[in-house]
Order: structure tokens, then C-alpha cells, then sequence
């Protein structure tokens, strides 16, 4: 295996709806930023990989527009997934790892904001037996919230701890979007969006985009004074549909993170990819985080969850996390699919 | 260079799919729109409904062995949705609810017309509602209703 | 009863999302240009490139196209088809001419329908002019130019465009 290391990472702050910009000059400030903070130039990256969805902004083929960003002349060694950047992250981690190239930009965007996202997010549902019954993100997330509470593995005052904890923490986040002190009980006294699910253990809808330049061992070392090393990787996935799982458990994310490494030694931190607040006992359980991990130091997604990016961001807020010096060895995952379905784990170090 | 008002516009993005259902949903789809639910057994005699081609637990391809299931089954979980979309199965307030049908080994996604949320709970008893103009598809079963209510 | 109707073999799956969609700075300062019959490209700060209409990146470059240069509505034809086959929710007569046509003063062509022309007379360095709608009619659109037409000035030679196909 070649060392590889996050060297450098940009985002924007995060939107409730980015009216003014398109997603190209959302994404050219935020690429500039990662690129000349990496210490490598420009042309000199050896391969670019993006994520994001088409159905966010309603056009096809909208991430090759996407592409006028990086200034791809001539032409580069470019690559998309549909899927949330954390999985951009991991095909280029792949292409290091594969001799191909010794640095690679990762970037993935989003303004969800634009359309219905619980509609658009059906669309990712399998098209014969669940799209057309129309279940929405968040009628799923609360079918998983109601059988965590019938399995004794969750309560409504755990969750609004949660997001409690979640927004009081962003308050540090320049970047995140929803933060402050709140209280618990007023938390409480919401009323359900869907029940058992209310407005403050489910995400906000975010845009934004968020860039970051990974590089192999001697490269990183050279450009950077502290490369946060990719110590372990790994990413599964649960059958699709939701009657087939036990919705308290995620048995992927618990097999991705054993393949990573992340029991082998202690973590100081750990940001989940968690959508819905009832999400993230589920993980804790899963990835056995003990209370002495500190979950979600940004903010996590219940402080600013920008589809398709949200995933990169808690790589990329993780090595942040990192870089101030608030831990040596932090986890990051990331989730795609309806209620945990597909995980990815990465165990980043410094030192 | 000033910043002009931002300009946004409607947009409406639409596709008429067609989709092929294959000989295993096929059949399902079939046996539902004679009022009946039909389930295919795994090669170790799990029962999956739906049916799938392939047993997710192995990947290795599903039995020729089908069984009658249901009407009746039991709620594994539910989400009560007090203000449908436009979207959903039903325009009233409805559960979405994992349902295991008698005879099953997996639950399946569908509606359940219960009139209240406190009419709802874990392990209640429902029983399959089918359309009253079947068109071939997974809405052929209309909903679920309580049992106890009939 | 058909073979049809007795085996459930495809299920319709129609899908319909709705957006409000925002083009972001560039294409609004185009467009809030094109109300008030002006065509405003952008030039990018890196090769002097201009993009019309600007999308706010210079795709060479990877760089913003911060300098608003307003160009003429005067070009040149680079490249052309000529369409003799229908197609859904198009209502041209036909045969008619789509034409990538490269602004004076632009760097970047792009497509337009090319009218009152023979077909057969169409060529490459043709000149040809903008035909705006009328003043009631103009909107924030890029249709307020309703189509193009020739002008009565010599051909561009192929060399004075070869760099902008």
C-alpha cells in the first residue's frame, strides 16, 4: 500500500439556498483555495475526480458544465461518481494506490435548494416497488428513528441531545449553517414532521461545494507541514430495500470500519455522516465509538448537510479537526442510500 | 462589475419510463392485480416479499418455488405522515410501515390507511386493500388497513 | 384475453420533478443585458478570452471571467447545419440552417437559427446580423434575439476564425 495523505481542503459556507451563484462559480473559489494551499501546482495534479448528482439542479450531464471550474486545457485525467464526493475520495485514493498518480483533486457540489430534495432523493429508490409509493428521505429516516425506539436503542431526548450538541458545536464552525445554544426541551415540544421525526433531528437542506488535494507519501511530505495520513479505507453496502434489514443496525458500516482499522487504536474523534439525528447511535454502536470519541466537532450534517458533499466534508472537516491539533486520529464516514445503506470509513492520522 | 437581482425561473423536469419488470416481479405484479400476493422462496426456504431474482443474503439466484402469502400481516415499523405529499398512496394521513405478510420472511414497504396516528403501533395485525381498478403494478395493493377495524 | 394482459411485462414509472432554477451571476448579468438589447460577455483574467453568452468560468482557464465586455450583434458563421428532418417541439420550417455563429468581439461561438437565407447559399465566414424581437416583447432571455440574418458585407477568410470553431 502507498501512504497517502489529505494535503489540503477548501469549502464553502454552507447556504440554505445559493441563489446567486451557479454551481461553476460556487465551485471556482472553493478549487482555487484547495489547489494553492496544496503547494502543488495546478497542472502538475495527476487526476481530478468528482461527485455529485444530476437531479439536484434537474439538468443532465450538468457535472460535465461542472467541469469549466478546474480549467481543463489540456485536457486532464478526469473522472465523475454519482454518488456523495466522500466516494470521488475514495477512486482516487484508488488511482494512487494503483501507480496511476501521485496526487489527485477530489470535488463535489450541490444546491439542493433548487428542488424538493425528499422528492429527488426518492428517485435513488429502487423504481418497481418503492418509487412508486413515493417514500420520501425523511418518511424512510423516521421508519429506522421508530424502530430504534421500539428496540429500546434510542429515545426523542437522546436525539435532541444530539442536535443539541450538534448546533452548539457548529457554533466554532464558520462554515456550517444551522447553530446555537438550544434547549432540549424546547427541542422536544417540536411538533413531528413525520412522526416520530421532528424538524430538528432531521437535516437542513444545504448547497454548497467542497474541494480537497490528496497526495502519495513523498509528494505530501514535500508540500505539506502536516499531511493527515489515510491510515485505513473501506466501503460497503446493505441490501437496498428497507423490508430486508434490521433498520436498527448497520451492518456495513460496522464491517467497513473493521476493514479500516479503526479499533487498533484509540480515536479522538469521529465525524458521521448522519443525516437524522436518530443516526448516530446507530453508527456509534456499529463503529464501537466510545464516549470518550468526540462525535461531530463541526457540527456534522444536522448543522449544514449539503447533498453530495456532505460525505467529503466530514473527511475533509476531519483533517481539519487534525491540522488545529484537536486530535491525532480521527474517523470520518461517510452514507449513501436510504437509511444507512451504503458506508464508507477512513482512518486519518497525523504524526 | 454590480450585482444585478438574482434571476431564477421554474423548471419542470419529467419522464414517461417504461420500465421491463422481468419474469420474477412480473409474476408478482400479475398474481397482484388477480388479488393475490405471491412470494418466491430462496434456495435455503426463505420466503421474499416482494420477490426478488436473486437471494440477497447469497446473490445466487432465487427458486422457481412460489407461495401465497398474506393478506394479512404484521407491522414491523411505521412512520406516521400527518401531511401527505402529492406523491404518496394515499391523500389522507397515513402510516408508511414495513409489514410482514403472513408466510413471509421479509417485510415490505407499502401504506397503511389507519385513520389516526394512536390507531398505529409496532406488531399491530393489517390486512392487504386492493385497488378496485388494478393496473398492473405495486399499487394494485392499495394499502394496508388495521384488521381490527374491519 | 391477450398474452398481454394475462403476464404483467412493463409498468409505466413516470417521474416529475419540480425546480426554481437560478443561473447564478454571470447568466443573470447576461440576460438582465440581453432586457435592454445588449449582449454582455466576459472576458477571462487569465488568457483575455470572451465568453458569450458567459457562464462565469473560463473552461481553459479554470478561472472566473470577471471583465463584462459588451460585444456586438454582428458575427460571423464558423460552422452550419442545415435541417431537413423533423423533430419534436420544433416548429421551423424546413429545411432551415442552425448556424454557430461567433460574435464581433467574441472569442466563444454559439448556436442560432440562421433565416431569410436560401439555404443552399450558406457558408462558412459568412457575416450575418442579430434580429431582435420587438421592444415590447424583450424579456431576460437569450430568444430576444429571434433569429440571425445575412448582411451585405464581404466573407471572413477561414484563417481570420480558424482558432474560434
Amino acid at each position: 500500500m502507498r501512504d497517502v495523505a489529505i494535503v489540503s481542503y477548501a469549502q464553502t459556507p454552507y447556504v440554505a439556498s445559493e441563489t446567486k451563484r451557479n454551481e461553476v462559480e460556487m465551485l471556482m473559489p472553493v478549487l482555487s483555495e484547495a489547489v494553492d494551499k496544496s503547494g502543488i501546482p495546478r497542472r502538475e495534479i495527476g487526476f481530478t475526480c468528482s461527485g455529485s448528482t444530476d437531479y439536484l439542479a434537474g439538468q443532465s450531464f450538468s457535472f460535465v458544465a461542472a467541469v469549466d471550474a478546474i480549467g481543463a486545457w489540456p485536457p486532464i485525467c478526469e473522472s465523475h461518481v454519482e454518488m456523495d464526493g466522500a466516494w470521488a475520495f475514495y477512486e482516487a485514493w484508488i488511482k494512487i494506490q494503483c501507480g496511476e498518480a501521485d496526487s489527485a483533486l477530489v470535488f463535489s457540489f450541490g444546491r439542493a435548494s433548487m428542488g424538493d430534495l425528499p422528492s429527488v432523493l426518492t428517485l435513488q429508490l429502487d423504481p418497481y416497488v418503492l418509487q412508486p409509493l413515493h417514500p420520501d428521505a425523511i418518511s424512510l429516516a423516521a421508519l429506522q428513528a421508530r424502530a430504534l425506539l421500539d428496540a429500546g436503542l434510542g429515545s426523542e431526548r437522546e436525539w435532541a441531545e444530539v442536535a443539541a450538541r450538534c448546533r452548539r458545536d457548529a457554533k466554532d464552525n464558520p462554515d456550517a449553517l444551522v447553530k446555537g445554544d438550544v434547549d432540549v426541551e424546547a427541542l422536544l415540544a417540536e411538533p413531528n414532521v413525520v412522526s416520530p421525526l421532528r424538524e430538528h433531528t432531521l437535516p437542513p437542506v444545504t448547497d454548497g461545494a467542497a474541494a480537497m488535494v490528496i497526495a502519495a507519501g513523498d509528494v505530501a511530505r514535500k508540500v505539506c507541514e502536516k499531511p493527515v495520513w489515510v491510515r485505513g479505507l473501506d466501503h460497503r453496502v446493505d441490501p437496498h430495500s428497507p423490508g430486508l434489514r434490521d433498520l436498527t443496525l448497520a451492518p456495513s458500516a460496522k464491517l467497513a470500519g473493521e476493514k479500516a482499522g479503526a479499533a487498533s487504536k484509540p480515536l479522538d474523534l469521529a465525524e458521521l455522516h448522519t443525516p437524522f439525528a436518530p443516526q448516530e447511535g446507530i453508527l456509534r454502536r456499529a463503529l464501537a465509538l466510545g464516549d470518550d470519541v468526540r462525535i461531530n466537532p463541526s457540527g456534522g450534517p444536522l448543522a449544514a448537510n449539503p447533498m453530495m458533499v456532505a460525505g467529503l466534508a466530514r473527511l475533509g472537516e476531519a483533517a481539519r479537526q487534525l491540522w488545529t491539533g484537536k486530535g491525532e486520529r480521527a474517523l470520518a464516514h461517510a452514507t449513501q442510500g436510504p437509511c444507512l445503506q451504503q458506508n464508507l470509513v477512513c482512518i486519518l492520522e497525523v504524526a | 462589475m454590480s450585482e444585478p437581482q438574482p434571476l431564477s425561473a421554474g423548471h419542470v423536469l419529467e419522464y414517461t419510463y417504461k420500465r421491463s419488470v422481468g419474469p420474477v416481479l412480473g409474476r408478482f405484479f400479475t398474481s397482484l392485480r388477480d388479488g393475490k400476493i405471491e412470494g418466491v422462496k430462496t434456495r435455503a426456504g426463505r420466503v421474499l416479499v416482494p420477490p426478488m431474482e436473486h437471494d440477497p443474503e447469497t446473490g445466487e439466484a432465487t427458486s422457481d418455488d412460489w407461495v401465497e402469502v398474506g393478506p394479512g400481516g404484521t407491522v414491523t415499523t411505521w412512520a406516521w405522515v400527518a401531511e401527505p405529499r402529492d406523491q404518496h398512496p394515499l391523500d389522507r394521513p397515513f402510516a408508511f410501515a414495513l409489514v410482514r405478510l403472513d408466510g413471509a420472511d421479509t417485510a415490505m414497504l407499502h401504506a397503511v390507511d389507519a385513520g389516526s396516528e394512536s390507531a398505529m403501533r409496532t406488531g399491530m395485525r393489517v390486512r392487504a386493500r386492493f385497488a378496485d381498478a388494478p393496473t398492473g403494478g405495486i399499487k394494485d395493493l392499495a394499502c394496508f388497513t388495521p384488521e381490527d377495524a374491519e | 384475453m391477450s398474452e398481454e394482459q394475462k403476464t404483467v411485462k412493463a409498468i409505466d414509472g413516470p417521474t416529475r420533478l419540480e425546480y426554481r432554477y437560478s443561473p447564478g451571476r454571470a447568466s443573470t448579468r447576461f440576460l438582465r443585458g440581453m432586457e435592454q438589447k445588449k449582449i454582455l460577455g466576459q472576458k477571462c483574467v487569465g488568457c483575455g478570452r470572451v465568453y458569450v453568452p458567459p457562464r462565469g468560468a473560463c473552461a481553459r482557464c479554470g478561472l472566473p471571467t470577471e471583465e463584462e465586455v459588451e460585444v456586438q450583434d454582428t458575427g460571423t458563421i464558423v460552422t452550419f447545419t442545415i435541417v431537413r428532418v423533423p423533430s419534436q417541439n420544433i416548429e421551423i420550417e424546413l429545411p432551415y440552417c442552425a448556424a454557430s455563429i461567433l460574435l464581433d468581439g467574441a472569442d466563444i461561438p454559439f448556436t442560432a437559427l440562421l433565416r431569410d437565407v436560401p439555404v443552399e447559399t450558406v457558408r462558412l465566414g459568412m457575416r450575418v446580423q442579430g434580429v431582435w424581437k420587438p421592444d415590447a416583447e424583450l424579456g431576460p432571455s437569450f430568444d430576444n434575439i429571434d433569429h440571425f440574418t445575412a448582411l451585405d458585407e464581404p466573407d471572413v477568410p477561414f484563417e481570420k476564425f480558424q482558432e474560434h470553431l
